[in-house]
């Protein structure tokens, strides 16, 4: 085999699985109208989230009405605003013959579990009159424990077990082992981070973006004092 | 005042009716009024390991249901003057057992005994929970193994959160660690989890660590809690561990492989 064959031969590409934490936009009305008004408050409040945000379009909680549904014009809509369709989650014929038409990827509807984005407020709007106090533990979180900070920070004085899960809408701060999942900014907030004196984690998550134990065990950074925080929607983890 | 102890696990099989018999009984030995209760409704055995299931006459359920009086379902000790067994139904199911129930008598037994030691039954659910729900201190028995340190930390944390004190917002459970079937040389050769492992997972103060022993099978087949088996390692940690249960500070022994002296090797020591 000449030199020739041998290049045509190397592969160029790798296929790989992966779980990506995406926001998804479901449609509860074909309403356009409105859809366009109310997507132009919600970019107000958070210019930077919405700003390329790559999104699932989910059709399939949208209730049918008489008037069949522009699916470009919807499109153009939310492209307007900022945000990029990946692909549809849809099942009604009409909708994956309108998706085939643009040529868009479908999804089917999943039972995977989703909860409701808040987006976190600018500036000006966000509640700094309203101060929560963080919320401290000082014993262990153990194997089937789960702490959510609501609002605030999360402040662990002890170890928090494999099996265990701390939730905070602000930032976590672990003083002794994580060896559970903990999830930080669950609300949206891009800002939060997660502090901690072992990372041994089962999962670290901030805002919906996550690393779960088999990444975080290839870290340079496991066991190590780590402090995890988004960097371009990109998980970045770093020495404390 | 009366102390209620629950022994405890999680995982099944671990030790707890074996740790219950000799943790009640050293503490009896040591002059202590004691009751030990059987919670494993349906699969009781705290009656065999303590070598009174032929004069077990009424039980926990027969009390509860009114059937019998406390005082005629308690079962004396034939070895020890102030050590008593209430056993668990042997017919019944756990739906038998009853959050008023089980208050109601553990709360006599305890304006009569200064020590009731609840044998908890394996797993998390109802049975498990009635026997920590009203107790003052917890002995969690733990293998030097994954699984077990997992269920360990589980009922810790069930402990901290699902019982009496709890709730009422009082003092919380005290947590004794015990850890048992420990093996020295399996710990070495990497097969087993060591103790300092399994202090840093479950970060508990340990009270007592008892070795796999031959003398543990041997005394539960003769009907008598291994602790009274003065010569064997298992009995001298049991002993250990009451002592430090009531307060003395005792180093841990046998956690080091043993080197055969001389004799042994020439002709075998014994187990
Ligand atoms: N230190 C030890 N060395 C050797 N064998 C032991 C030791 N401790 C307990 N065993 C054995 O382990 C088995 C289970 O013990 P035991 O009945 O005390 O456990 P348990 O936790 O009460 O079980 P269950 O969950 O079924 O109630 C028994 O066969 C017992 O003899
Ligand atoms: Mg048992």
């Amino acid at each position: 085999m000449n030199q020739a064959d041998l290049l045509e031969k190397a592969p160029v590409f790798q296929l790989k699985g992966s779980m990506l934490a995406l926001t998804i936009l479901e449609l509860s009305s074909n309403e356009l109208d409105r859809l366009d008004i109310q997507l132009a408050e919600k970019v107000e409040q958070a210019p930077q989230f919405f700003q390329d945000a790559p999104i699932i379009l989910a059709l399939d909680k949208c209730l049918q009405s008489a008037q069949p549904l522009d699916l470009v014009r919807l499109l153009s809509i939310c492209r307007k605003h900022g945000l990029h369709t990946l692909a549809l989650r849809a099942e009604h014929p009409e909708h994956l013959a309108a998706a085939q038409l643009v040529d868009l990827a479908v999804i089917p509807p999943s039972g995977a579990r989703e909860r409701p984005l808040a987006i976190a407020a600018t500036a000006e709007t966000a509640t700094e009159h309203n101060f929560t106090p963080a919320r401290i533990i000082t014993q262990p979180v153990r194997s089937g424990q789960q702490v959510y900070a609501k609002n605030t920070d999360l402040i662990v004085m002890a170890a928090v077990s494999a099996g265990a899960e701390l939730l905070a809408d602000g930032n976590i701060h672990v003083y002794g082992p994580l060896r559970g999942r903990a999830l930080a900014g669950i609300n949206g907030n891009l800002e939060a981070r997660i502090f901690c004196q072992q990372m041994s984690a089962e999962m670290l998550s901030i805002a919906g973006q996550y690393k779960v134990a088999e990444d975080l065990r290839r870290d340079p950074l496991w066991g190590e004092a780590t402090q995890t925080y988004l960097n371009a929607e990109h998980l970045e983890i770093s020495t404390l | 005042m009366s102390k209620i102890i629950v022994v405890t696990s999680g995982k099944g099989g671990v030790g707890k009716t074996t740790t219950s018999a000799a943790i009640g009984t050293g503490l009896a030995l040591r002059g202590h009024k004691t009751v030990i209760v059987d919670f494993d409704v349906g699969l009781r055995n705290l009656d065999l390991i303590m070598g009174c299931e032929r004069r077990v006459v009424y039980d926990f359920v027969n009390v509860i249901n009114g059937d019998a009086t406390l005082n005629q379902a308690l079962i004396k000790d034939k070895r020890l003057e102030n050590l008593y067994i209430l056993a668990a139904s042997q017919t019944r199911d756990k739906d038998a057992l009853t959050v008023e129930g089980v208050e109601k008598i553990i709360t006599e037994l305890a304006e009569q005994f200064e020590y009731v030691i609840c044998d908890s039954p394996a797993g998390i659910e109802k049975g498990a929970h009635l026997a920590m729900y009203l107790a003052d201190a917890a002995i969690v028995v733990t293998n030097p193994e994954v699984s077990s340190v997992r269920d360990s930390d589980r009922m810790l944390g069930l402990l901290s959160s699902k019982s009496k004190r709890a709730e009422e917002g009082r003092e919380p459970i005290t947590e004794h660690l015990l850890l048992t079937r420990y093996s020295p040389e399996r710990v070495a050769r990497g097969e087993m989890l060591s103790v300092e492992d399994v202090e840093e997972i479950l970060s508990i103060q340990m009270i007592g660590v008892i070795p796999e022993s031959q003398a543990v099978l041997k005394a539960s087949n003769q009907g008598v809690p291994v602790i009274l088996d003065e010569e064997s390692d298992a009995g001298q940690a049991y002993s250990d561990a009451v002592d430090r249960l009531l307060g003395k500070e005792v180093p841990h022994r046998f956690l080091e492989v043993q080197k055969k002296g001389f004799l042994q090797r020439m002709f075998g020591g014994k187990e």
